[in-house]
């Protein structure tokens, strides 16, 4: 079937296998590969991606639920080799080890500053509880979204 | 993970979607968000060969409210924990805002959920203490089914083939109404351990007129406590009311011991969740406002 999407700016079309999930034919068709599978069971969070301004798990939607669309990946973030804010303070904060989840991470934190451009402590906890990390015990994100946030973080760039 | 090969139809209306299932029987099955499909068909536990899309059916995604508040089914969680309707019945926000977390509330619908009868969904508990109705339609035309009605047992429903959940609507609670609904989990993305939905009209300040209390996760279905029901009827609501709807709620319970806590620990989970949140519909009855939600542990 054909499925045609917005992202990150630029419009896809392809021809895909129903059973195509959306992180699939992110990462396979598209080689966009910035969008992680960690458990691939709509547990962790890695491969949250923004469909249509709300983030999601992109390894439970199919492709087609996002036919006609608009998909925001971590390759959207930055612009003209310059890191989004949130970026940047996961960067200045270490608020990642391995770095496998971050692009998750990243994602929910633009969601949830986008909803919040000022968190309580509380927001914070419930806007990342979709996303896991087995490195950092969540310290240094929490620092990173708080910093972010001060930095203006929550202010929409472009999209 | 693949799920295995199916046949795609987007529908682009109820009857449309109803006769697509008619035509492709026990093979086809509806999509609402995904979000308990979708793993399940990943995991090969349902292998559907044909999905029927019911995502983009146009006008099937509202909360609004007149005389009673209308869900279409459609509407994902995330949308109606924003709505104005769930401002007014503070119980709707709890289950709403708390389900799983803020990825899945953005896809999984409410249709879906209650259509999907898991036993461990949040919102058959919260439907029955507001009286819901499930609005139905399928080949013999539209139903409008007591939600006490609907779910018949663990991921059985009232539904015939091919029919589909269309909209819920709940009556608007009247004045000194006040209600809670407040589940225990582990983390977000698991299911709850034990859950608890509590909805009372009062007197006054002080004295329950009428209570619905109904235990969530514990049982194939939500349960009903009838006995915490009767201890508050025309009650004043004091410390000792209070022990004997928690007693009630632990007598009733019947856990299993599971990976998610020992039958001990989840009955007494019940317990203090029943507590908190008949103190909760209570200040709420009295015009406070109360934030409460899925709790962690």
């Amino acid at each position: 079937m054909r499925v045609s999407m917005r992202i990150n700016g630029k419009q896809y079309t392809r021809e895909v296998e129903p059973r195509m999930l959306l992180v699939q034919f992110l990462r396979e068709e598209l080689n966009l590969t910035g969008t992680h599978i960690g458990c691939d069971t709509s547990y962790c969070g890695a491969c949250t991606v923004l469909l249509n301004g709300r983030s999601v798990k992109s390894c439970t939607v199919f492709a087609f639920q996002a036919d006609s669309g608009e998909v925001r990946t971590v390759e959207g973030l930055a612009q003209d080799g310059q890191l989004h804010p949130v970026q940047q303070a996961f960067s200045d904060c270490h608020g990642f080890q391995c770095g496998y989840c971050t692009p998750g991470f990243l994602m929910s934190t633009v969601q949830l500053l986008e909803e919040h451009p000022h968190p309580t402590e509380s927001d914070i906890r419930k806007g990342i509880a979709g996303n896991t990390c087995r490195c950092t015990g969540y310290q240094n994100i929490f620092k990173a979204i708080r910093a972010a946030a001060a930095a203006g973080g929550g202010a929409d760039r472009g999209h | 993970m693949y799920p295995r090969a199916f046949a795609y139809h987007r529908a682009k209306s109820y009857p449309e979607a109803i006769s697509l299932l008619s035509e492709l029987g026990d093979e086809a099955k509806f999509l609402a968000g995904g979000q308990s499909l979708i793993p399940l068909m990943k995991l090969r536990l349902s292998a559907p060969r044909h999905l029927v899309d019911l995502n983009f059916i146009p006008g099937t995604s509202y909360s609004r409210s007149n005389g009673t508040a209308r869900f279409g089914a459609m509407t994902r969680h995330a949308e109606i924990a924003a709505s104005a309707e769930a401002t007014r019945i503070p119980i709707l926000r709890d289950c709403a805002a708390g389900i799983a977390d803020p990825q899945v509330r953005h896809m999984g619908t409410i249709g879906g959920s209650i259509a999907e009868a898991d036993p461990t969904g949040d919102w058959a508990p919260v439907l029955l203490a507001t009286g819901a109705t499930v609005k139905t339609l399928g080949p013999n035309g539209e139903r409008g089914i007591d939600i006490a009605d609907f779910t018949l047992d663990a991921y059985t429903t009232a539904l015939q083939p091919a029919e589909l959940v269309i909209e819920i609507e709940v009556p608007l609670p009247g004045e000194r109404s006040g209600g809670a609904y407040i589940a225990l989990k582990r983390c977000a993305p698991v299911y709850a351990s034990a859950s608890i939905a509590v909805q009372l009209a009062m007197h006054d300040d002080h004295t329950c007129q009428d209570a619905r209390v109904y235990l969530g996760v514990l049982g194939l279905t939500a349960t009903r406590v009838t006995a915490a029901e009767e201890a508050l009827h025309g009650q004043e609501i004091t410390p000792r009311r209070i022990q004997k709807v928690r007693q009630a709620v632990m007598d009733i319970a019947e856990p299993a011991s599971d990976m998610r806590g020992s039958a001990d620990y989840k009955r007494q989970a019940a317990g203090a969740l029943a507590k908190l949140a008949l103190e909760t519909a209570v200040r709420r009855a009295r015009g406070e406002r109360v934030e409460m939600t899925h709790l962690y542990a």
